[in-house]
């Protein structure tokens, strides 16, 4: 089941911002989802999650912007069960939650550290598309459910670490996905 | 029976849990809570045994342990009653840029407010700092002032505070 998401614009590929940044630490506004640079914005989004290695989400203030806009794509992970394929939303939301499960999840934005947190695998988002702001509703479960809630906690200014479980569940990174410095949202 | 507390810190390499662990089942005496962990590639064990041997007897034990890298001190404690928390167990969580006093400046806060903190950890990632405590919080504690004063000095060091119950799922 793939979102009918309107064709984006070519996206570029921008830096991505790490903690201790101000702006990952911020509440983003939302935004006009017709809004011209809210749209580049999305596609630059994608286009920078494409070429990070593993990377299946990234959040506009992970590029700097505060803003309610993410993208996330977990269509190639092996720990998927629903996908929506690419999805890109404006001023998304939880509508619904519930069985939270715990799993080590991983940042772009905190390349060193990997933390255990607790998320609810079944959801339901609520959010406009780009250009169009058309509202969708996404109900989804598993590895998807959590990329999302991940991503719109960005949004929100904050990080996995702001959500781990207990004083040992963060670790150092033993695994790299090919360029450390550009790893990729929840592994 | 004697309860010893053993800490062992130094150059990291392997065998020196299997080295100790040794040395205390030898010595007769049981290993019970222990913490073995690398801080910033030192390795540091820490951890309570009980049995009938005593101080002086272990310490001499281990002295083959030390071989000139590691430092170990060994003294007798008294039993401590393990006993559950009386309120509730909160998650306080803080991250950002890596600066003096982050940890006794919060720390003092959670103690004014009558917590105890039970677990903690650091970490220092590059610039950015995270530290992780679990803190005990009696019945009659204000915990809304708590997570306000946390917040008010959490904005003068320029760190990220959140301050959140710690579930446990009985099952």
């Amino acid at each position: 089941m793939s979102l009918a998401l309107p064709t984006l614009p070519d996206g570029r590929v921008l830096d991505v911002v790490r903690a201790p940044s101000q702006v990952l630490s911020v509440s983003g506004l939302p935004v006009d989802p017709a809004d011209p640079a809210v749209v580049q914005l999305c596609a630059d989004l994608v286009a920078t999650m494409r070429i990070s290695p593993g990377c299946v989400g990234l959040a506009a203030p992970q590029v700097g912007v505060s803003a309610q806009v993410f993208c996330v794509d977990v269509s190639a992970h092996p720990k998927t069960r629903t996908t929506h394929g690419l999805i890109a939303l404006v001023n998304a939301e939880v509508v619904e939650a519930s069985r939270n499960e715990k799993a080590r999840e991983g940042c772009m934005s905190v390349p060193d550290l990997t933390g255990d947190v607790k998320r609810p695998t079944k959801i339901t988002v609520a959010g406009l598309l780009p250009l169009s702001g058309e509202r969708v509703l996404i109900t989804t479960d598993a590895f998807e459910a959590r990329a999302l809630q991940h991503e719109i906690d960005h949004c929100a200014g904050m990080l996995f670490l702001d959500r781990v479980v207990g004083a040992h569940a963060v670790f150092p990174r033993k695994v790299y996905l090919k360029l450390p410095e550009s790893g990729g949202d929840v592994r | 029976m004697t309860s010893l507390a053993i800490t062992v810190v130094g150059h990291d390499r392997p065998g020196i849990i299997a080295q100790a662990a040794e040395v205390l089942s030898q010595c007769g005496m049981n290993l019970e809570d222990s913490s073995m962990t690398l801080l910033r590639g030192h390795f540091a064990m820490t951890l309570i045994c009980a049995g009938e041997a005593d101080a002086e007897q272990v310490d001499a034990a281990l002295q083959p342990l030390v071989n000139g890298s590691l430092d170990v001190t060994v003294r007798e404690v008294p039993e401590e009653p393990d006993l559950p928390p009386l309120g509730s167990t909160y998650l306080v969580t803080v991250h950002g840029a890596d600066r003096l006093g982050i940890v006794a400046r919060l720390a003092s806060v959670i103690a004014q407010a009558g917590g105890n903190i039970t677990d903690l950890t650091t970490r220092l990632s590059g610039a950015l700092y995270v530290l992780l405590a679990e803190v005990d919080l009696p019945r009659s504690a204000d915990v809304a002032a708590l997570q306000a004063r946390l917040a008010e000095v959490s904005a003068e060091l320029g760190v990220d505070t959140s301050m959140r119950l710690i579930e446990n799922d009985e099952l």
